[in-house]
């Protein structure tokens, strides 16, 4: 159905890794408790590895909170120690939960917010006030517009990436050649 | 998908045929019943089958986005009013799931949707605005998750008046 671009854009409010003027932007919409996310977590670690200065990568939330219980808390508490803690707080926040995919229970949500340096107090008043609620809700519906039909999605410069990201080998030549192509970043 | 199947869809601007199904064994919904307010028709192949249960886990996680533009949605396939139960208890689904079984197809075929080589519905969505009338209409690709970004744009190009949210000089929201 959809044309197959980001809308909108990569913008300000987005969590941010890597190179700010990095020749190809990678954004993922993804879910903390979906198996295949999981799974793409671990090909992402080995793929932007050896494409640091070549690719930012974004991630934006896209939780299946009817199917996935643990789904959205988890990304409203990502949120939340982005909020308190800042960016890179984020991203040790991020990979955690990935990491720990059958543990997202409160607790265990709070100690990974420790371990990402954020006072645990702080994320579990935004867990029981909804304050991380609506930036997460933007995003599942900033991948609605963008026709987000599942999770993981990946848009690649701002356009839907229907190549193989199960194999980290494809995935990494289809980011090198996005990079070669220099495809203007995202609109 | 070709054209000529696309066009077989009933058009944008004609009104919804009626339907009257059964959304649970010992239960039937009415499509007029829904007037005075958007109404999301999604045709699908089957319950169970891995692309469906996609599409039908996604709309089921859009429901509050539903709600904000007072649309009901409604599933419609070939499987019975027990098979759709199984599947909606399973998938933990918050919209009715309408058993096009008895004569088997027959609504489909009135909305240009049922595949006769196939035996079962097409994938097609149609937006009908609360007069009941179609507002947009699209015929998916049979093994593509058509995504919700269509029916989102075509929700969100309804008036309020056509989504039943048009708000008198009190600022009561009428029909609701």
């Amino acid at each position: 159905m959809s044309n197959g671009l980001l809308n909108p854009p990569v913008g300000p409010a987005d969590h941010i890794l890597g190179p700010t003027h990095a020749p190809v932007t990678l954004l993922e919409y993804g879910d903390y408790e979906c198996p295949h996310c999981g799974r793409a977590h671990a090909v992402l670690q080995t793929v932007l590895s050896g494409l640091e200065e070549q690719v930012r990568f974004i991630f934006r939330n896209f939780p299946l909170a009817e199917v996935h219980p643990h789904a959205q808390v988890g990304a409203e508490a990502a949120e939340s120690v982005a909020a308190h803690g800042g960016n890179d707080a984020f991203w040790t926040m991020h990979d955690t939960l990935f990491e720990n995919q059958d543990a997202l229970e409160l607790d265990d949500l709070l100690e990974y917010a420790l371990a990402a340096g954020v006072e645990p107090a702080l994320v579990s008043g935004d867990l029981t006030s909804g304050a991380m609620t609506s930036r997460v809700r933007k995003d599942f519906r900033s991948g609605i517009r963008s026709g987000v039909n599942g999770t993981p999605t990946f848009f690649v410069n701002g356009r839907r990436f229907s190549g193989n990201w199960t194999d980290p080998i494809a995935f990494a030549a289809a980011l090198h050649e996005a990079a070669r192509a220099g495809t203007p970043a995202a609109r | 998908m070709t054209d000529t199947q696309a066009s077989r869809l009933v058009p944008v601007g004609s009104t919804a045929p009626d339907l009257e199904l059964r959304s649970a064994p010992d239960q039937t919904t009415r499509l007029t019943s829904f007037r005075g307010r958007p109404v999301v028709l999604v045709f699908y192949p089957a319950d169970w089958s891995p692309v469906c249960g996609d599409q039908v886990a996604l709309y089921n996680e859009m429901w509050r986005e539903f709600e904000d533009y007072n649309a009901q949605l409604l599933g419609i396939s070939v499987d019975g009013a027990w098979c759709h139960r199984a599947f909606a208890e399973a998938r933990k689904l918050r919209f009715p799931l309408l058993a096009d079984f008895e004569p088997k197809g027959h609504v489909s075929r009135r909305y240009g949707a049922y595949r006769e080589k196939d035996g079962f519905s097409e994938r097609a969505l149609f937006v009908i605005d609360a007069d009941g009338l179609v507002r947009w209409n699209y015929l998916s690709p049979i093994g593509v998750n058509p995504g919700a970004d269509g029916i989102f744009e075509a929700l969100e190009s309804l008036s309020p008046e056509q989504r039943g949210q048009a708000t008198s000089s009190t600022g009561k929201v009428k029909n609701s």
